[in-house]
């Protein structure tokens, strides 16, 4: 098995060094090393699934993360359950990327390409010797009788699928960093590989804010405590990449459209990728928890760190070596789309940067002795929405600026007819629906329906005048309605929940927003690894029955570790959440209740931007690039004509 | 206007964008920050009054005390030198045990009852925070060296 990595590692050398020198035997040896690459990764792979399969505890990693009693699925999933495993994963998605971009590099220049797969194959490398000699997850042991469990926490299908679709994402931006990287190698100048690397960015962004939403929907559900988003350091590690690609992707636009901000467009992938690296640093070494158990373990620690150090050091000293000669000579007005995608990208900078404080603050004032200190939500929360409450309002203005030079396309009567709408909306759901009283639900509605009237007039007029729209002008709207969909939630959410913990005793009822909640009775009940405690609420309105929950407390025998499974009613205009906390004597159990409106919004506008995002790959011009390939496809014949 | 000096406005309009939005993000970062207290300093009297903190430490074994029927609880938080009365009304997360870790936010009341708003709850019962383990460590070495 460990046989499989080191050739794995060896075949990713071959294609680093096929691609730095100029050689053609050493080009056409790049393919095959990534097949080589590919397979004995997949045979790695597939030999720790048997293991988690057929109970095999002699292997460490499978003793502490699983068990017999533990359901198969479970135990497939337990493959990325805890830390060497989700590293195996890193390199797998990262394999699986290579792949992707070996199979279309037909449509690139041969020497660009073979660069591109030498970078991704250069970063394989550093992770796979990282796992090979800190956390090698085929080490082996005594067989110990039975294993260790995986983390109940874990035990869940959302949970079981955010670790593949969440790396996938943050993975992805590898690719962009390697088109990044072999630009600035070959010193294109021109702006081709804007257009290339588009695809790949806006996948990799999709998948991000797929994976990003399907954890927030977990912890939701999972840590019964109803929250969504907790501006935690592992989160955060997550975000800072979300919002980075969100930039790329943006400046991007620019760049492949007018050849501008072509130095800040590679900037920006190189930060978006050593974000993600800094993220695997901070959540696998461990450096979070403790500086102490940074020390404790420093191999692990230390090996990213110079790792980390010397990618990002290296393609930033790339960028200054490369960058004078991008200089971008088309100029643009005050008020053209460029200057709107520039404050897009500020604001969006800004916004990750102040992530980036306060998730690295506690780390910083630890080390220099200025006292341990906590960061949280009162932080994070009014220093985030300041960069980007400007950023959504420039957004409705922006879309319909024209490339180039102003004034928009938008005239000034249309565009205060739209804020008007927008703010007619606003106050009717506000007030209509919830009458807040919270300045801020007003400003987060009426932000939403802003971006949502302002991103349809354009198709709406298109479809109106008969015209066609392009698959990237759909997906833009698309992306934006999610967006929208996402602040609309976020803003109910945050300013209309209402929350209560109570003492309940079998027959007793609290109300929250209008609904109350009666305690029937609870019974012990007993599941394949645990035992637990069901409880029984009914939920009514109005004196009419809504909702019957059965939350649980389950105390798994593994582990003996605790858990709450809170019961949910869920809609889309708002969720019911009741969580058991503990039997307080006399039969009285303390319950959190919960009232969240719109809460659904939040991850369905996370998909939905996804969604978005993934309509933009359809359109014509990554089409017309891919028109060679396709036909070439089915006629292998055709082989030889690719440019 | 030359196109030279609307870049340049531009630019300014940004820089100036970016000043205000780090000035106000640094001022959300004073107000909004928290101190990590263990006993032994809340003990020395190192806490403003009123100023609010974290407190950690291990749940003393036998102090919880529950108020029959309702959610009060009250509880005494050690780092094995000295210890802090802590009250509590919610709640509390599954990982919170005697003799365990805890974590929570809060102020102390005028008989130095650490009144939490919020007791912490942590992804792994494995995970204790840093500055804890230290303060524990040292905790202990100071009660070693007093007996």
């Amino acid at each position: 098995m460990v046989l499989a990595l080191m050739m794995a590692l060896v075949q990713a050398v071959a294609g680093l060094a096929g691609a730095t020198w100029r050689r053609g035997e050493l080009l056409a040896l790049v393919p095959r090393a990534v097949a080589g690459h590919a397979i004995f990764l997949a045979i790695a792979a597939a030999t720790l699934v048997h293991a988690f399969l057929s109970n095999d505890f002699s292997v460490v990693y499978v003793a502490n993360n699983s068990n017999s009693a533990l359901p198969a699925f479970y135990r497939v999933a337990a493959l990325w359950g805890a830390h060497e495993g989700s590293l195996l994963l890193w390199i797998l998605v990262l394999c699986g990327w290579t792949v992707a971009v070996a199979l279309r590099a037909h449509r690139l220049p041969p020497l660009f390409a073979a660069r591109v797969l030498g970078v991704l194959g250069t970063i394989s490398v550093g992770f796979l010797l990282f796992t090979l000699l800190t956390s090698n997850p085929f080490l082996r042991q005594p067989a110990p009788l039975d294993g260790a469990d995986l983390n109940p926490l874990l035990q869940d299908v959302a949970m079981a699928m955010h670790p593949p679709i969440l790396y996938t994402g943050y993975v992805g931006f590898s690719v962009a960093f390697a088109f990044a990287c072999a630009t600035m190698l070959e010193g294109r100048t021109d702006q081709q590989w804007a257009r290339w690397m588009r695809p790949w960015t806006i996948l990799s962004w999709a998948f991000l804010s797929c994976g990003i939403a399907l954890g927030s929907w977990w912890a939701y559900y999972e840590l019964g405590w109803g929250g969504y988003w907790f501006w935690d350091a592992v989160e955060n590690s997550s975000f800072m990449p979300w919002l980075m690609g969100t930039a790329l992707v943006h400046s991007l636009a620019a760049t492949d459209k007018r050849g501008l901000f072509k130095s800040w467009t590679l900037l920006l992938a190189i930060a978006a990728f050593s974000l993600s690296l800094l993220g695997t640093f901070l959540v696998r070494s461990g450096v979070l928890v403790s500086v102490h158990s940074f020390a404790a373990d420093p191999q692990r620690g230390v090996f990213i760190l110079t790792f980390l150090s010397l990618m990002i050091g290296g393609a930033l000293a790339l960028y200054v070596w490369r960058s004078p000669s991008l200089a971008s000579n088309a100029g643009f007005e005050f008020l053209s789309r460029e200057s709107y995608l520039l404050f897009n990208n500020i604001l969006l900078v800004v916004a990750c940067a102040v992530v980036l404080g306060g998730t690295l603050a506690p780390l910083i004032s630890e080390m220099l002795g200025l006292g341990e200190l906590s960061v949280g939500k009162p932080y994070f929360g009014p220093s985030f929405m300041t960069p980007m409450v400007p950023a959504m309002a420039l957004l409705g203005l922006g879309i319909h600026a024209p490339w180039r030079r102003g004034p928009s396309r938008l005239s000034r009567a249309a565009a205060w007819r739209a804020l008007a709408l927008a703010l007619l909306f606003a106050v009717a759901i506000a007030y209509g629906c919830y009458q807040s009283a919270h300045v801020m639900t007003y400003v987060g509605v009426t932000l939403a329906a802003w971006i949502v009237v302002s991103s349809l007039i354009e198709p709406v007029t298109r479809l109106r005048q008969r015209q066609r729209l392009t698959a990237a002008s759909w997906g833009m709207t698309v992306a934006h309605l999610g967006l929208a969909c996402f602040v609309l939630g976020v803003s109910l959410v945050e300013m209309e929940t209402v929350e209560r913990d109570v003492a309940l005793s079998p027959g007793q009822s609290a109300t929250i927003a209008g609904y109350e909640f009666r305690y029937v009775n609870g019974v012990p009940i007993q599941g394949p690894n645990y035992d637990g405690f069901q409880g029984d609420v009914a939920v009514s309105r109005s004196g009419r029955l809504i909702a019957q929950l059965k939350p649980e407390k389950r105390d798994y025998w593994v582990r003996s570790q605790v858990m709450t499974e809170a019961g949910i009613s869920s809609g889309l205009h708002r969720d019911l959440f009741v969580a058991l906390g503990e039997d307080v004597g006399n039969g009285a159990w303390s319950v959190r209740l919960q009232y969240r409106p719109l809460i659904r919004l939040i991850w369905l506008g996370a998909l939905i931007m996804a969604l978005g995002g993934v309509t933009t790959l359809f359109d014509r011009r990554y089409r017309e690039a891919a028109a060679p390939a396709a036909s070439r496809a089915p006629s292998p014949v055709a082989e030889g004509s690719a440019p | 206007m030359t196109p030279r000096q609307r870049r340049m406005s531009l630019v300014a309009a940004i820089v100036l964008g970016v000043a205000v939005a780090g000035a106000l993000a640094l001022r959300a970062f004073q107000d909004n920050v928290m101190f990590y207290f263990d006993p032994t300093r809340v003990a020395n009297g190192e806490v403003k009054p009123g100023q609010k903190f974290r407190l950690g430490g291990m749940v003393v074994v036998g102090s919880v005390q529950r108020t029959p029927g309702t959610l009060e609880v009250n509880f005494r938080v050690t780092d094995f030198n000295h210890e802090t009365p802590v009250r509590y009304t919610g709640v509390l997360p599954n990982l919170f045990k005697e003799n365990a870790g805890m974590v929570a936010d809060g102020r102390l009341d005028a008989h130095g009852v650490f009144v939490a708003d919020e007791v912490l709850a942590k992804h792994d019962e494995k995970y204790m925070p840093p500055a804890m383990k230290k303060s524990l460590e040292a905790g202990k070495a100071a009660a070693a060296a007093g007996s």
